[in-house]
């Protein structure tokens, strides 16, 4: 099992790596030359080549591509990502306070399209072909194939203006900033993200159900008269959770593709509306140190998906 | 010598049988149909819709569904039902580019991997595993803000992103057929691996292709969507289902004008929806065994 993760974890940092060379070249083609940036218009006019070559070399700017790519990354590892350039504040501080409420998001969001997934998962493979099974696919095909914007819209109409139960916009009131009123804003974003989830993780449990439901090992629990929820929720469904456990790690980056636009439309102070907002305003710093962090995420949970799938089978330690 | 060579029995070869599976896919079938008038209502926009997409008339601004604008006007009055059925040429055209991308680079890759083998083998398939871990909207977020908004960069992004579903299948069809005796006879009668790909792989890898081609339609008009959405793939005036609602993204718009962001939203919806069940149907008509 070690040989498989050092062979898993030295494929990652690799990945690291060559994503990181991406990142610096889209940082390279970036508008704007860092040099005109810091230095006001009437002054870079009046000053001669001499000094904007020794501002240059202040920047390193001289050095081959390689040599500042190791400044810049070296830079980046320590957290340092220069400022942001609307407001001038660091960028790691910036990104830093938006973290907390895409990962609470994302948790509890996750949690539901669980909920959602396994009961029913789990009701299809058992009842195969029937009625619910069929109810389920549509439910899961929906999931996919619905925008979350388009849900989330429909959803707002309906609970936020005609009843409304639930409010649509941002983390909590500022007024009342409490524990009760932040989960009564997250209730929408946290569904639609958690339901815009399920579909795929339905049909993984769907499927890895109907294969351990097929094997021997249930077949005898059955022929020696063990009571048939047990046989279902003790044998099979320990066993199907292998798979969907792995499956579960490697969709927590879709799962953020997904809070990028709820954060959006509920102007949720998240990673995605920053993200987002950086865009639209230019702020290039802001986008790189958002990049570097999607980064990490993919390979903590690619790796976590690895590691997973090894803790949980042990036929896996024998490769 | 005609008489001997239409022996083959008329209804059993293997795509008319394909036909007949697909056909006993309600859903699919519905799908199908109501994709061709999606795409007929895309190619006669002009005529259909009897107004300009791009007409601009304030005084009529934010009216309902009314005689002269079926689906109502936005908010600079022009007429949501011709920017719908414009939009979903651009819709369309992106889900149809990408998904040609996808299958295009797959295809390449897939391939070159499996008559190569070896290290080559290896490389791509840890990069087919690289694109699929990461969420080709936050990329594509990422990517547009630094090199622009533009359609061209948003097709070629998720095409790039979506190559490696049909690059492991043609490595695995690839694979199983390298083996057998047929394929061995062409090699040693000299074929190349570019002969081996036209007569042999891509032929066999048709029917699983067509069905990944079908669902990264659907995930790509679905993306676009998205995209255009956040403001960041089709930029206005030109109408995108996505960007049509990026105008209801106040509460007071969401309330008082639903005609504006109702009817974009629905033909999404639909139509992915409904690519996703052609492509439900195609596996189940193209692989007997995938069927319940």
């Amino acid at each position: 099992m070690a040989a498989f993760l050092v062979r898993r974890l030295s494929i990652n940092v690799l990945v690291f790596f060559l994503i990181t060379i991406a990142i610096f070249a889209l940082v390279h083609k970036t508008p704007g030359d860092p040099i005109a940036m810091q230095i006001p218009a009437d002054q870079l006019n009046s000053s001669s080549a001499e000094f904007i070559a020794q501002k240059r070399a202040e920047l390193g700017l001289d050095q081959s591509l390689p040599v500042q790519y190791w400044h810049w990354l070296t830079n980046a590892l320590q957290g340092n990502l220069g400022v942001s350039l609307l407001n001038g504040r660091p960028v790691t501080e910036v990104l830093g306070e938006r973290i907390g409420p895409t990962v609470e998001l994302m948790g509890v969001g996750l949690l539901i399209s669980l909920l959602i997934a396994f009961p029913l998962g789990i009701l299809a493979a058992r009842r195969r072909n029937s009625w619910l099974d069929y109810g389920a696919t549509v439910v899961s095909l929906g999931s996919v194939s619905i925008p979350v914007f388009f849900v989330a819209l429909i959803v707002i109409y309906v609970f936020t203006l005609k009843f409304q139960w639930f409010p649509s916009s941002g983390i909590s009131d500022p007024t009342n900033p409490s524990l009760l009123n932040t989960l009564h804003h997250l209730v929408l974003p946290a569904v639609i993200l958690g339901f815009g989830n399920s579909g795929p993780f339905m049909r993984y449990v769907r499927s890895s159900m109907i294969t351990e439901l097929g094997a021997d090992y249930v077949r005898t629990a059955n022929a020696k008269g063990a009571p048939p929820t047990r046989v279902v929720l003790r044998h099979a469904f320990r066993n199907s959770l292998i798979p969907v456990l792995t499956v579960i790690a490697a969709n927590l980056p879709q799962l953020l593709a997904g809070a990028v636009v709820i954060e959006q439309v509920f102007a949720w102070p998240g990673m995605g509306q920053l993200a987002v907002s950086a865009v639209n305003q230019h702020d290039y710093s802001v986008i790189v140190g958002f990049a570097l962090l999607i980064a990490i995420l993919v390979l903590v949970s690619n790796l976590l998906a690895d590691v997973l799938y090894t803790v949980v089978d042990p036929r896996v330690r024998l490769r | 010598m005609t008489s001997t060579t239409v022996a083959a029995p008329v209804g059993r070869s293997p795509a008319r049988a394909a036909v007949r599976r697909f056909r006993k896919h309600p859903a699919a079938v519905v799908s199908l149909v109501f994709i061709g008038l999606v795409v007929l209502a895309a190619i006669f926009a002009r005529p259909l819709s009897g107004h300009d997409p791009n007409a601009i008339d304030l005084l009529s601004a934010r009216s309902g569904p009314s005689g002269a604008h079926l689906l109502g006007t936005d908010s600079t009055g022009r007429d949501v039902l011709s920017r719908l059925l414009f939009a979903g040429r651009i819709s369309l055209g992106v889900g149809i580019a990408s998904a040609a991308i996808a299958v295009v680079v797959g295809t390449l890759l897939g391939s070159i991997a499996g008559l190569l083998g070896g290290w080559v083998d290896g490389l791509v398939m840890r990069l087919a595993d690289v694109f699929m871990s990461f969420p080709s909207l936050v990329v594509i977020v990422v990517v547009a803000g630094i090199l622009g908004p533009s359609v061209l960069t948003m097709v070629i992004a998720i095409g790039l992103f979506q190559w490696p579903v049909c690059g492991r299948i043609v490595r695995g069809v690839t694979l199983s057929l390298r083996e057998q005796e047929f394929v061995l006879a062409a090699r040693a009668t000299g074929a190349g691996p570019l002969w081996l790909m036209r007569k042999h792989i891509i032929p066999a890898a048709l029917p699983p292709v067509s069905v990944v081609a079908t669902l990264a339609v659907a995930q790509a008009i679905a993306l676009e969507a998205t995209l255009s959405f956040l403001g960041l793939g089709v930029q206005p005036p030109a109408a995108s289902w996505g960007n049509m609602l990026t105008d209801a993204q106040s509460l007071t718009v969401i309330r008082s004008e639903p005609w504006l962001w109702l009817s974009p939203g629905i033909a999404v919806a639909l139509t992915v929806l409904a690519v996703n069940f052609i492509g439900d149907g195609l596996r189940d008509a193209v692989d007997p065994r995938s069927a319940s």
